[in-house]
């Protein structure tokens, strides 16, 4: 369990974490999403203790990170950077790490296993690719045997193969009851790996909300309509739960019904249909609509609030 | 140079449970570092570069020596044989502080540092396990440099009757202290690695402390010089071993150590101020 509370980090006087409030819960895969430059690496580095906060507090299992005697059994982490020195060989890279908590050399090799680099673990850390490079990272988020992993884009530079291994590892990390959070700057990615959304932009929380939710309200359908008399049309369809916006040429944009129910309900009044369409907005169209408003309200500081919570509703 | 093709990863990940007790203490800090030291390439080249500049910075001294003999009762009395086959610790501590500096810049430059206060986050193990690993490591090394230098240098200098023996006074406070000061010399560069966070700042730093300022005050008039000379990072330590050549009113051997022990003291403790305070 992450608990952030009014986390805020401020560099000069540029905000860089506002405010930030969430819970990050075990058991599930959370997602933490936001466009490059929001602030997620830094909120990762002050629940980690790397960072000092302005002002809030970020706990990991109910402590300061900093409070814990066996850190890498509490947390393990992924930051932004080279995997290891460059000169330094993965193995001596893991060892070096597990050594300060005393954890064993056969599980430096386990977790060596795991990530598939036995084989090349004798190699300067300078030489891996990109791809293995996140592989050693990963074995080192997984030295401790840890109750929270805390991982910072930790698909970046996989292949195909790689993202799904990766995808795979969190969700059975999650399935033993750890607490899981990883960023992302993509929103297809989090999709099909998360469970849970905290979404945030330049710094503030836009949402916290479950997969499902953000889904449902993401691609919530709506219904593109022209018909000979927009008006009357407009008229018959209003009711609750239904809204009907009017666009350019007498175009129609109906929520809350689906395409069968508006071309019946045309029929039945008499009203000739000329086109009729279904929309749905990708989830990176809603994500990136989402942080937009975020970015471009921003501003006048006194918008900002009523845009926040348009966008949680 | 092309990256090795990539293993094979298992369909499904399977990453076992580790059930032992794990628990952060300075000892295993300590072990790490160890490791840490050892695992990269540069360290076993610096050391040897310190070995070589020791002994041989000696030898070429006394072989020069040797073709220019001090002549005259005065320049024969003035005459130190330990100092000469010493001279090559005003060289050697220049890889040493690079060694200590790249220590802790080495972890700043390549995000590494990040990672290491995740499994330390108290982070102050981390400064002190570096320092007493590089202090144990970078003492052992001199000493044996110190001591080949030594035997090695008067025994040139026995072929013209010049040399002493271990025994004479102050040789043997000499070749210890020879070590002492490439340690402690070092451990000021592990402290200003830290304080700068960058490889290039911490050596010229440690270069310009060590090797720019001492002849700047030379510049000085004498008047003033007189009175600040001896109490710099360089000729403190050098009281030490090398008799403090060329500095009116040197101090004595254990005041000067004692000296640059309190000035590395002072840039550890804000080395550590900084460590703690500073995001990493």
């Amino acid at each position: 369990m992450i608990e952030v509370r009014g986390l805020t980090k401020k560099y000069g006087d540029k905000l860089a974490v506002d405010d930030l409030t969430f819970t990050v819960r075990p058991g599930i895969v959370t997602g933490f999403l936001g466009p490059n430059g929001a602030g997620k690496s830094t909120t990762m580095r002050m629940i980690l203790g790397l960072d000092a906060p302005t002002r809030g507090t970020a706990t990991v299992n109910g402590r300061p990170f900093r409070d814990y005697s066996d850190p890498l059994h509490e947390a393990g982490a992924l930051l932004e950077a080279k995997p290891a020195h460059p000169g330094r060989s993965a193995y001596h890279h893991l060892l070096a790490i597990a050594q300060t908590s005393g954890i064993r050399k056969s599980r430096v090799e386990e977790v060596m296993d795991a990530v598939g680099l036995r084989e090349a673990g004798r190699r300067r850390a300078g030489r891996f690719s990109l791809g293995m490079g996140q592989r050693l990272s990963i074995a080192t988020a997984l030295l401790g045997d840890p109750r929270t992993v805390i991982l910072d884009e930790p698909l970046n530079g996989l292949d195909t193969e790689g993202i799904r291994w990766v995808r795979s590892l969190l969700r059975s990390l999650a399935a033993e009851g750890r607490t899981v959070f990883v960023s992302s700057h993509l929103m297809n990615e989090m999709s099909v790996t998360a469970e849970h959304l905290i979404v945030i932009g330049r710094g503030r929380l836009i949402a916290d909300t479950s997969i499902a939710d953000f889904i449902a309200q993401a691609s919530h359908p709506a219904v593109r309509v022209r018909a000979t008399s927009p008006e009357a049309l407009a008229a018959v369809l209003r009711g609750p739960g239904v809204t009907v916006t009017p666009g350019p040429g007498g175009e129609l944009t109906v929520t809350g019904l689906s395409t069968d129910q508006v071309g019946t309900a045309a029929r039945t009044a008499g009203i000739t249909v000329l086109e009729l369409a279904s929309q749905t907005a990708s989830l990176e169209e809603a994500f990136t609509a989402m942080t937009q408003d975020a970015v471009e309200y921003r501003a006048p500081a006194t918008q900002t609030r009523d845009v926040t919570e348009g966008a949680q509703r | 140079m092309n990256p090795m093709t990539e293993p094979a990863l298992s369909a499904t990940p399977v990453v076992p449970a580790y059930r032992a007790g794990q628990r952060v203490t300075l000892i295993r800090v300590m072990h790490s570092e160890w490791t840490k030291l050892w695992s990269l390439p540069s360290t076993l080249w610096l050391l040897l570069i310190t070995v070589v500049l020791v002994a041989g910075g000696g030898l070429l001294a006394a072989v020069l020596q040797l073709s220019s003999l001090p002549h005259g009762a005065a320049a024969v009395a003035a005459f130190n044989p330990t100092q000469l086959s010493q001279t090559g610790v005003g060289l050697a501590e220049l890889t040493a502080g690079a060694l200590g500096a790249l220590i802790m810049t080495g972890e700043y430059a390549t995000g590494q540092v990040r990672l290491t206060f995740t499994a330390v986050p108290r982070r102050l193990p981390v400064l002190w396990g570096k320092l007493a690993v590089f202090a144990g490591v970078i003492f052992s090394v001199s000493l044996v440099a110190s001591f080949i230098s030594f035997f090695l240098g008067q025994a040139l200098l026995n072929s013209q009757h010049l040399g002493v023996s271990i025994a004479a006074p102050g040789a043997l406070r000499s070749v210890i202290g020879a070590a002492l000061y490439v340690t402690v010399a070092g451990m000021i560069g592990v402290a200003l690695g830290a304080l700068f966070r960058n490889t290039a700042a911490g050596i010229a730093t440690f270069a310009g402390i060590f090797f720019v300022i001492p002849p700047l005050t030379q510049l000085l008039p004498a008047s003033i010089s007189d009175h600040l000379a001896q109490y710099l990072p360089s000729s403190a330590g050098e009281a030490v071993w090398g008799g403090g050549r060329g500095i009116t009113d040197a101090l004595s051997p254990w005041t000067g150590f004692a000296l640059l022990c309190a000035y590395a003291a002072v840039l550890i403790a804000a080395a550590a101020l900084r460590l703690r305070r500073v995001d990493a």
